[in-house]
């Protein structure tokens, strides 16, 4: 008996993709996730523009998480031309960032993700039954906006981000009308711990490595060492020699493994799975109380790992923004000079990394940027290829759904993934 | 319309960041109105029940890049009564049309191990470029309180109001001293449609042209003055070639100066 589950626009996810997955047997013949997102080439038309531009020019990778491409290409370009960025600074991208990971977590746990758990088509039909979910919901994601759109304008591009800082830091009173609501904010962030806690999550047993950012002081996401359950431990500068993007014949998708080899997960589960001792200790107590316990396995739990992440992002937003200060100076400013710098930063999908060599006159040579979606796209698949024999038994309408549902456990981000075309997989 | 008599509403993707459709999610505080007043029919980012054209009214976002996308937008355009484009991509090529001036085998060759694999057109052009289009919103990303007021304007029936001139008429209405003159910064506000709110110049920092060519605007006499001021000539005509670098107004002034 053969079957045929094909998607031929996947809703729901950030860009175009679609699926094609061929059984028989109970056995995958096929199985294609294919990525038909047009390339735009950044990393060639980067070449011969201003190192000074490169983050707002980055920035245009992706709508939903601009301010990872800000963070990561001036954090490659800072360490490269010797710019330190004062501490009082730093905390002022990480706020901002706090605000990025809050939008981009809500609208894909409530949005995008939470309608596939609830049974709905969208969250629009959802909240006709449960319209105080997603008022909540959007709430907490303007919140979110909110603090993008103070630090930087706006939060599609925001444009106060540079080389070196800001081009203008906030005073405490733009930034004290967040405290106005913040306790209801909280409170909804709190309460949708507990919610997703007890979401159904379907049954896939795969063991999987998962690769994040680590820092001993707090969650990581603006800097930090490279960390995995594997067992790696390295700087930064090595993500290129540890992680390798290969090509294979029968698919135009450059794939990310590590050595060349192995999927890897990064991402919100791979955060809350090696970093859980620095998320806030209320949010761990909420976990506990929920009967969440580390690590998470089950790959349909990144929506509690999300969960986490936006718990944790509004606790600490708050202590920011109440022990603000303006700092002396919005940014610091350096004679380019010729040399090559790379960085990684955890955009709300997961380790973000940029390698650029600049010329003497600050002018991009060259540009490298291995995007999240990149780099979980083969465990996307190996979910599916775990999934397949219970596909088999399903009703096609279900089983398109659950894979559906699988893909969207890792919210790809397609438009960001302008490295690969097309990944096709045949099993014997 | 829809049998409720609703506005039937598309949103379609081309090659693009996926900004300019997330401003349509970001209305958070009226979007779950908005969806009461217009039926949503195609909104695939949003989800996954799609209702059949024709529709009322078709948002665009993202700039003709692709063979398969020259074909689509064809489709797009005759499966809908109004076509309005949004955002820099749409309106003008976005940062990808940055292409147009090189050459697109290379660039295969910069970013893929086997370019031969790669479909790309030569060049990254706006919608205008290949259909007709109703209505343009500019900017990178298109501002969502526009959108919203252009939404209801069609709602109402009526043609929908634009600006037609330039970022400096907003520098002066928020009180913002020019950053030209009180700083010395390059700006190309002078040229650009208004619609951000003058953004830039707020945050201390030079408009780098995200909403494209404001109405009749006059960017060789910009691209002199820089000149004359001294600023360098390449740091100004790149200021130019940038999101909205391949409109017609800008793309002529600056192809002038090399």
């Amino acid at each position: 008996m053969s079957k045929e589950i094909k998607v031929d626009y996947l809703a729901r996810v950030e860009g175009e993709g679609a699926l094609d997955i061929k059984l028989k047997d109970g056995k995958v013949e096929t199985l294609q996730l294919k990525i038909f997102e047009p390339p735009r080439f950044f990393e060639a038309f980067l070449v011969g523009r201003s190192y000074l531009e490169v983050p707002d020019i980055t920035a245009r990778i992706c709508g939903i998480c601009p301010v990872a491409y800000q963070m990561s290409s001036a954090r490659a370009i800072e360490k490269m031309i010797g710019l330190n960025v004062p501490d009082d600074v730093k905390v002022l991208r990480r706020l901002l960032y706090l605000g990025e990971w809050i939008e981009s977590h809500t609208l894909h746990v409530y949005i995008l993700h939470a309608p596939d758990f609830m049974g709905y088509e969208s969250a629009l039909e959802m909240a006709r039954d449960h319209a105080d979910l997603v008022r909540a919901a959007l709430r907490l994601k303007r919140w979110g906006n909110r603090i993008m759109e103070i630090l930087g304008g706006r939060s599609v591009h925001p444009v106060s981000p540079r080389v070196g800082g800001f081009h203008r830091c906030p005073k405490k009173e733009e930034l004290e009308p967040l405290l106005a609501d913040v306790s209801d904010v909280k409170r909804t962030a709190m309460d949708a711990i507990g919610w997703a806690a007890h979401l159904n999550f379907p049954d896939l047993d795969r063991k999987a490595e998962y690769v994040s950012l680590h820092h001993d002081k707090e969650y990581a996401i603006t800097e930090g060492r490279i960390r995995s359950t594997g067992g790696i431990n390295a700087p930064e500068d090595e993500f290129d020699k540890l992680f390798v993007e290969s090509q294979v014949p029968y698919s135009t998708a450059l794939r990310s493994l590590v050595g060349g080899k192995r999927p890897y997960v990064v991402g919100p589960q791979a955060r809350v799975n090696l970093n859980h001792d620095e998320l806030a200790p209320e949010v761990l107590d909420k976990a506990k109380e929920s009967g969440i316990s580390f690590p998470l396995e089950n790959p349909y739990m990144s929506i509690v790992a999300r969960v986490l992440e936006v718990a944790h992002s509004v606790v600490e937003a708050e202590a920011i923004v109440r022990g603000y200060r303006t700092p002396s100076a919005p940014y610091v400013d350096g004679r380019p000079k010729a040399g090559e710098g790379a960085a990684i930063t955890e955009a709300p999908r997961g380790a973000l990394f940029h390698r650029y060599t600049i010329d003497n006159g600050g002018m991009v040579k060259k540009a490298r940027i291995v995007s999240p979606t990149a780099q979980n796209q083969s465990s996307m698949e190996a979910d599916l290829l775990e999934l397949a024999p219970s596909l088999a038994k399903m009703t096609t309408e279900k089983a398109t759904l659950l894979c559906e549902q699988t893909i969207r456990n890792y919210d790809p981000c397609i438009s960001c993934s302008a490295h690969f075309l097309k990944l096709r997989v045949t099993s014997e | 319309m829809s049998e409720g008599g609703k506005l039937k509403v598309a949103v379609y993707k081309f090659s693009s960041c996926d900004g300019c459709q997330l401003q349509i999610l970001n209305a958070e505080d009226d979007l779950l109105e908005l969806a009461d007043l217009v039926e949503i029919s195609y909104f695939m980012e949003a989800t996954r029940r799609t209702k059949p054209g024709p529709y009322d009214l078709s948002f665009v976002e993202g700039s003709i890049s692709t063979p398969e996308e020259e074909k689509r937008i064809n489709e797009v355009r005759q499966n809908c009564k109004t076509l309005v484009a949004i955002g820099a991509c749409a309106t003008a090529g976005g940062i990808q049309a940055l292409r147009n001036w090189s050459d697109v085998e290379h660039f295969k060759k910069v970013v893929y191990p086997n370019p031969e694999w790669v479909a790309a057109l030569k060049t990254a052009t706006p919608i205008s470029a290949h259909v007709k289009v109703d209505l343009e919103l500019m900017g990178c990303p298109i501002n969502k309180d526009q959108l919203l007021f252009v939404i209801a304007q069609l709602l109402r029936g009526k043609k929908p109001y634009v600006p037609t001139y330039s970022v400096c008429l907003e520098c002066k209405a928020r009180g913002t001293p020019c950053v030209v003159v009180s700083k010395n910064i390059p700006c190309v506000g002078p040229v650009t449609m208004a619609g951000c709110g003058a953004l830039c110049p707020s945050y201390g920092r030079g408009c780098y042209g995200c909403f494209g060519p404001m109405d009749d605007p006059n960017p060789k006499g910009l691209i002199d003055y820089f000149l004359s001021q001294g600023f360098d000539k390449g740091d100004v005509l790149r200021l130019l070639r940038m999101f909205t670098g391949y409109s017609e107004k800008f793309r002529k002034a600056v192809d002038e100066y090399e």
